[in-house]
């Protein structure tokens, strides 16, 4: 008994059976995968080829499409994701608070601010588009909806997580100082999140400004619908521009909401 | 009123509290707390002594009995009145419990929540004299002016200390209640700290319960004595009548003393 009692193994019996199991498991799917993507091997062999053809009449870009209908279309993105982010943030804000066990006791109010954050983020943006261009027609203003739907869902659920996070030592001293609910709020709970809040409102600015660029693929505004047009008119060259324009908007965009982050916080 | 006959400040009477139901925290403590001088109240950990002091001003519900203070029986106050009574009795945290991201005036000016409006405290206009007030407390905690603007997260554990007293006492409460205040702190900076808490006490004639783990510090600095075990109270006197004795009642064994 002894003995047995100074052998050690890592695993229990049980454990090593399942993480057996884990491993067939994974490679039935490996292999299943394989066989159902279908996989055309003469299209993979020209592979090389046709990327290099793509790029060949990509370059030189057409320049001069960049003031015709790029510039405003960039910069009807900007607004469509702005707008939507802040929209989103108004939205957002009460739901948060519903949805911080810590704020709101009532598990049903909870519950209410939880199911409309999954309801959100549940819907791609591109979905969401293609329901507000049905109901509002094609525009920038189905994309801002769009947007701003898509985001309640991420900047509710990372704030009100955030906000439970709050330490409560700060939260109890102002309830002894006979604080109303509203004060906890402002002078308790805010100034606690407040740098949590600025990096969520940044970090989804910064993924919208990339969503609302694809969103006009669905006729919901913004340079995605330049992109739609020169995609289905073949202008490779124009396309190319605009994959361009898109990348140095987003590094931009990187650049400020990291320094605008670091200054905040 | 039941507690219209004496004087005290406070009169606890029966209290009880279970956090589990039928495992008491806090057995029937009866307590008259005067309108001056430093109660301290010892014991060991996990007697109750967090438990009666967050009773008091219901960041814990007792389970039974009254507290009268000031006319009113806080165990049965809610809402507005609560908070009314609850802005009379200020309170020093172990943790101190500043907000860390504001700045030293700010934390001192959250002492007037309970009294300004919202609208407010919520863009930063707090009355003249109210701000008047707040330097004239730091100055008084011994933090000189140029601590007014710092954050809190900025500064020692003896001066957010002296911050938080500083924050009760913006409250102009009627009674405060210290939970640990010396025990995140260094031996001299726990000196210093009840050394001010007696003083602010003494000046302005505002009664002083605190819990506290030092013996030593309770007797050099307690006009009153409680000491508890189990959730009893078990000596109730001056300083000088607590005996090697009745230390090893309260703390049980004696190879500590």
């Amino acid at each position: 008994m002894n003995a047995a009692a100074r052998e050690w193994t890592r695993f229990t019996p049980g454990e090593r059976i399942a993480r057996a199991m884990l491993y067939i498991v994974t490679a039935i799917a490996v292999v299943w995968s394989i066989r159902t993507i279908d996989i055309i091997p003469e299209f993979l062999y020209d592979a090389p080829e046709q990327t290099a053809d793509l790029f060949r009449r990509m370059w030189p870009f057409d320049w001069a499409f960049y003031p015709k209908a790029v510039h405003s279309a960039l910069i009807e993105t900007f607004h469509i994701a702005t707008l939507g982010t802040i929209l989103a943030i108004v939205l957002a804000l009460p739901l948060s608070f519903l949805a911080a066990r810590n704020f709101t006791s009532n598990p049903i109010l909870n519950l209410i601010a939880q199911f409309i954050f999954v309801s959100s983020r549940s819907v791609n943006s591109l979905i969401w588009a293609l329901l507000f261009v049905a109901i509002f027609g094609p525009g920038a203003l189905s994309g801002v909806l769009s947007i701003a739907f898509r985001s309640i869902g991420f900047v509710g659920k990372l704030f009100g997580e955030a906000l439970e996070e709050a330490q409560q030592g700060p939260i109890e001293a102002l309830t002894a100082a006979g604080a109303p609910r509203s004060m906890l709020l402002v002078k308790g709970y805010w100034p606690q999140v407040e740098p949590a809040f600025w990096s969520v409102a940044l970090l989804r600015w910064d993924i919208n400004i990339r969503e609302s660029a694809v969103l006009g693929l669905v006729g919901a505004g913004g340079i995605g619908v330049a992109l739609d047009a020169a995609l289905n008119n073949l202008y490779w060259d124009q396309v190319g521009l605009i994959l361009a324009v898109i990348f140095c908007v987003v590094v931009v965009t990187e650049i400020v909401t990291s320094t605008i982050r670091s200054r905040i916080i | 009123m039941t507690g219209a006959g004496n004087s005290a400040l406070l009169s606890i009477r029966h209290l009880r509290k279970e956090y589990r139901p039928g495992q008491p925290v806090l057995k029937d403590i009866s307590l008259d707390i005067d309108a001056r001088g430093l109660t301290a109240i010892i014991g060991p950990s996990g007697t109750g002594k967090s438990t009666l002091i967050r009773c008091i001003n219901r960041l814990v519900d007792p389970t039974a009995g009254e507290m009268l203070f000031e006319g009113r029986d806080l165990a049965k106050l809610a809402g507005a009145e609560l908070r009314a009574a609850r802005r009379r009795i200020g309170m020093v945290f172990q943790e101190y419990n500043l907000v860390e991201r504001l700045s030293v005036i700010e934390n001192v000016l959250t002492g007037r929540l309970g009294y300004v409006p919202a609208w407010r405290a919520f863009l930063r206009k707090f009355p003249a004299a109210d701000v008047a007030r707040a330097f004239d407390l730091i100055d008084a905690v011994g933090l000189d002016e140029s601590f007014a603007t710092r954050r809190a997260d900025k500064l020692s554990g003896g001066q957010r200390q002296r911050v938080g007293i500083a924050r009760a006492l913006m409250q102009a409460p009627a009674l405060i209640l210290a939970d640990e205040p010396t025990s995140s702190l260094d031996p001299k900076t726990s000196v210093e700290i009840m050394e001010l808490m007696a003083k602010m006490g003494a000046e302005r004639g505002v009664p002083i319960i605190v819990n506290i783990h030092n013996v030593e510090l309770a007797r050099r600095y307690a006009s009153r004595i409680i000491g508890m075990t189990g959730g009893e109270v078990v000596y109730d006197g001056p300083p000088e009548g607590l005996a090697d004795a009745h230390l090893k009642h309260i703390y049980g064994g004696e190879e500590f003393l």
